[in-house]
């Protein structure tokens, strides 16, 4: 019998006197809870800064809560300044909200066809091409739509093409393969016997899809739009670079606009920190955290409901 | 009948509520070789992976009762099971070398053990591959991945790789059922070979391997020991009329 | 009948909707490549950018870009790797468990410009690393390692039990299984998977504009000692990326060719994505076959 390690060894020295495999184990368990521990500590410290910034207008009661939500008018410079959030929070949710509403067929589309049409095509043609929409980077759908979509819109509709729209457009984009994605997966999942029961009866295949597997996917179809939507929500350059920057509540689709991320991103680099114009920026980067936080709790009721 | 190589005492094994294993003791006597038979679902692969607290690996298991090797209950907390599983070898249904050359693949477990010196290594690795008649096979391309071997070659490197760090007990799981009449054969002969130096425990569902192979049998039925006695009992003359009823296929 | 025309209006209808899909990605990329390549030249890559006159390039844009992902990656791999092994592995099924899922769901769903936001706060005012490569690469690291997590736990998960329960078999210890039998199996899946993280974290820009700043100094690209501020190797002066450069030339260029230089930037910028993507995609097929042809 061999016993390498001998348990008895005299202590002396400190290294040698726990076996090598028992150190072993110590080393790793304390190296894989650090890793651990350093990515709690780091959201609570995302959260203790944002909050602790974000809430100093409200407890330093130099604006109140209602003011900043409801508020309609962005005037940090005027006098007195005020600070209405009001054109952001309808900036970003409309942006938000028709990106989901153009990409949702599109990738339910591209799922059906995935998974019920072409499966082979799918994979070897649409998925690829569509992982490869989500590698693109988002600076570089803000120059597209800034040199495609915004002259388009400009030449064929009134306004200057900066806007709601564009902006929803190039979003659209960019959360495809996320709603595609989690469709894809909701449909492959689907028991096999589903479909061919429903072909037996007689069904053809766009009554089976429309009747039968939208409504039992449904759950996680939705599970995949509120991810583009809370996508949306918070993507700041590329739709920055076709909003057109202007602070005010949109009265049509096509007219210049501003969201939450926008004014973060054009304003930040140019107010003195402290200033209560920098401390309400804060504020607005603590709306889209918490906004983060409703995202994440609806997708987590909505991923119970699909797994029922 | 030799000395004890280890037993067990009342092991129960528990996968959540359900008990796979219901209070087992059995003795395990050095140099032979036992096989665990009985329909899919008795709990005899869970019983043999309980031997060397392999169970820990699954979520939800639990054991109780014990199993004394070496005058220590390998389940008592106080058990270093890492010193503890260098003295038992296993070998599962489908051959899993590592994704490694065939000499690493056997010089791993020994390095790890201690031993640095590469003449040493060179022998345990040489020695290994002989007791399972793999060295003239393999001698020449010992730094060639050992995926690119058969599958019945691949199970007796499993074999050889259990061997190089010299246990006393050696746990096979249906070694066979996954390979070909042929490598089966080779397999079975190893087996034959080896229980001079180690106690076999062998699971297997195939009547004629248990009764080719071991010295003693033990039938399982639906996580009890309905009867555990020399092969050559338990093939010509059971107690039981469910161990009968078994070896004679009448049973679902 | 009125029922067969419909499924074959729909189907038609999805079928050209998948067309739109590939021509959508098809003309983004010709138009990147079409209107940016005419404008890249060695030059171009090469050269720093000018303020107001024409002919500048993206040199030390690219050179951030690319350091930045170094430093990134270095901080990055370690301790995904870590938090992967502790999820796969270490992991019990339990509420502390359950929460530090919840904490990477959450960590990866903030948008990066809210990290960006907590990198100025805590890295640049903070820790006092000002606007520089450090305070980028800890900001990309916060951004990336909810990915390389996923990686990792995903890629350990598809490393078979008998591989493991081989290596406790043998009496290794478990962080010797995990670190000499299990890794190395993974090893393929998490090298595609960083491999995408990395086009991912080449193109980010958001979550660098307030940590590894919006300019660049003068660099002296033949002097490599690491603490001279001039010297390209400090990660404590400021970078601006090729990603930042796009967006700042798009919005507040003055140079007279600033259109042409965003075009051309775009391009090498998806280029180099492009790169990552198919090197991930060729490597993990390369291996694929590999282990397939000899078992």
């Amino acid at each position: 019998m061999n016993t390498p390690v001998k348990e008895d060894r005299t202590a002396g020295d400190r290294l040698t006197r726990y076996p090598k495999h028992i150190r072993e184990d110590w080393f790793g368990r304390v190296y894989v809870y650090l890793c651990v521990a350093l990515m709690v500590v780091t959201i609570f410290s995302i959260v203790w800064f944002i909050a602790s910034k974000g809430l100093n207008p409200f407890v330093s009661g130099a604006i109140g809560i209602p003011d900043l939500l409801l508020g309609h008018v962005w005037k940090p410079e005027g006098e007195p300044p005020l600070f209405g959030a009001l054109p952001f929070l309808a900036g970003s949710a409309s942006v938000s909200f028709i990106a989901a509403a153009i990409a949702a067929p599109f990738g339910f589309c591209a799922a059906v066809f995935m998974t019920q049409i072409a499966p082979k095509l799918g994979r070897t043609v649409l998925q690829p091409a569509i992982e490869l929409l989500a590698g693109i980077p988002s600076v570089v759908y803000g120059f597209v739509g800034l040199s495609v979509i915004v002259p388009f819109l400009r030449d064929n509709f009134p306004g200057q093409g900066f806007g709601i729209l564009a902006g929803a457009i190039v979003l659209s984009i960019m959360i495809l393969p996320t709603v595609t994605s989690i469709a894809t997966d909701a449909l492959s999942t689907l028991p096999a016997g589903l479909r061919e029961g429903s072909f037996a009866l007689g069904a053809t295949r766009w009554q089976t899809i429309y009747r039968l597997i939208l409504p039992t996917t449904l759950p996680s179809l939705l599970t995949g739009i509120v991810l583009g939507i809370s996508r949306a929500f918070g993507e700041a350059l590329a739709v920055q670079m076709v909003i057109g920057n202007a602070p005010h509540v949109p009265r049509s689709l096509l007219e210049s606009a501003a969201t939450l991320t926008s004014i973060i991103t054009l304003e930040m680099g140019n107010t003195v920190g402290g200033s209560l114009h920098n401390n309400v920026l804060w504020s607005l980067a603590l709306i889209l955290l918490l906004m983060t936080f409703l995202f994440v709790f609806i997708v987590r009721m909505l991923e119970r409901r699909a797994k029922r | 009948m030799g000395e004890k190589a280890f037993f067990t005492k009342d092991l129960s094994v528990y996968y959540g509520e359900k008990q796979a294993i219901k209070k087992i003791s059995m003795d395990f006597p050095s140099r032979e070789v036992i096989a665990l038979i009985g329909p899919s679902g008795c709990g005899k692969s869970t019983f043999l992976r309980s031997l060397n607290r392999m169970n820990d690996v699954i979520p939800g298991a639990r054991v109780e009762g014990q199993i004394w090797i070496d005058g220590r209950d390998i389940n008592d907390p106080a058990t270093d099971v890492v010193l503890l599983r260098q003295k038992i070898g296993m070998v599962w249904q489908k051959p899993n070398p590592f994704h490694k050359s065939i000499y690493e693949n056997i010089a791993f477990g020994p390095r790890y053990h201690g031993i640095r010196d590469k003449k040493k290594l060179d022998e345990i690795v040489e020695s290994s591959l002989r007791k399972t008649a793999l060295w003239d096979e393999v001698k020449d391309r010992l730094h060639r991945s050992a995926l690119a071997l058969s599958g019945g070659q691949q199970q007796r490197l499993c074999i050889a790789r259990s061997v190089a760090v010299q246990p006393s007990i050696l746990l096979m799981d249906e070694p066979a059922s996954a390979l070909d009449p042929v490598s089966t054969a080779k397999v079975e002969e190893l087996i034959a070979e080896l229980k001079r130096e180690y106690c076999i425990v062998i699971v297997t569902h195939n009547m004629y391997q248990a009764a080719r192979v071991s010295d003693k049998t033990a039938f399982f039925l639906m996580g009890d020991l309905v009867e555990y006695d020399t092969t050559q009992k338990i093939f010509t003359n059971p107690s039981h009329r469910s161990t009968d009823d078994y070896i004679s296929g009448r049973f679902g | 009948m009125k029922a067969k025309l419909a499924d074959r209006i729909a189907t038609g209808a999805i079928i050209a909707i998948a067309g739109l899909i590939m021509a959508i990605l098809a003309g983004l990329i010709a138009y990147l490549l079409f209107r940016g390549l005419s404008h890249v030249s060695w030059h171009f890559l090469t050269s720093p950018p000018q303020s107001f006159k024409k002919g500048g390039g993206i040199g030390p844009q690219l050179f951030n870009s690319l350091y930045l992902l170094v430093l990134t990656m270095m901080i990055t791999i370690p301790l995904g790797i870590g938090a992967g092994i502790y999820m796969s592995e270490y992991a019990k099924a339990n509420r502390v468990t359950d929460f530090i899922r919840l904490v990477v769901e959450v960590l990866s769903s903030f948008p990066s410009i809210v990290i960006g936001l907590f990198g100025l706060l805590v890295f640049v005012n903070l820790f006092q690393m000002k606007y520089s490569l450090a305070a980028g690469a800890l900001a990309l690291t916060v951004f990336n390692l909810p990915l390389m997590v996923r990686i990792t736990e995903q890629a350990l998960r598809g490393v078979p039990r008998e591989q493991k329960e081989a290596g406790l078999a043998l009496g290794l210890s478990k962080w010797k299984t995990i670190w000499s039998v299990m890794l190395p199996m993974a090893f393929p899946a998490i090298m595609t998977g960083t491999i995408l993280a990395s086009g991912r974290v080449f193109g980010e820009a958001a979550a660098l504009l307030f940590t590894a700043g919006m300019t660049t100094p003068k660099l002296d690209f033949t002097n490599w000692n690491p603490t001279d501020p001039q010297s390209p190797l400090n990660p404590f002066r400021p970078a601006e990326t090729l990603a930042v450069h796009i967006w700042k030339i798009n919005s507040e260029g003055r140079a007279p060719d600033a259109p042409e230089i965003a075009a051309g930037a775009s391009a090498v910028l998806i280029i180099i994505v492009l790169l990552f993507n198919l090197g991930a995609r060729t490597l993990g097929r390369a291996i694929y076959r590999k282990f397939t042809a000899t078992k």
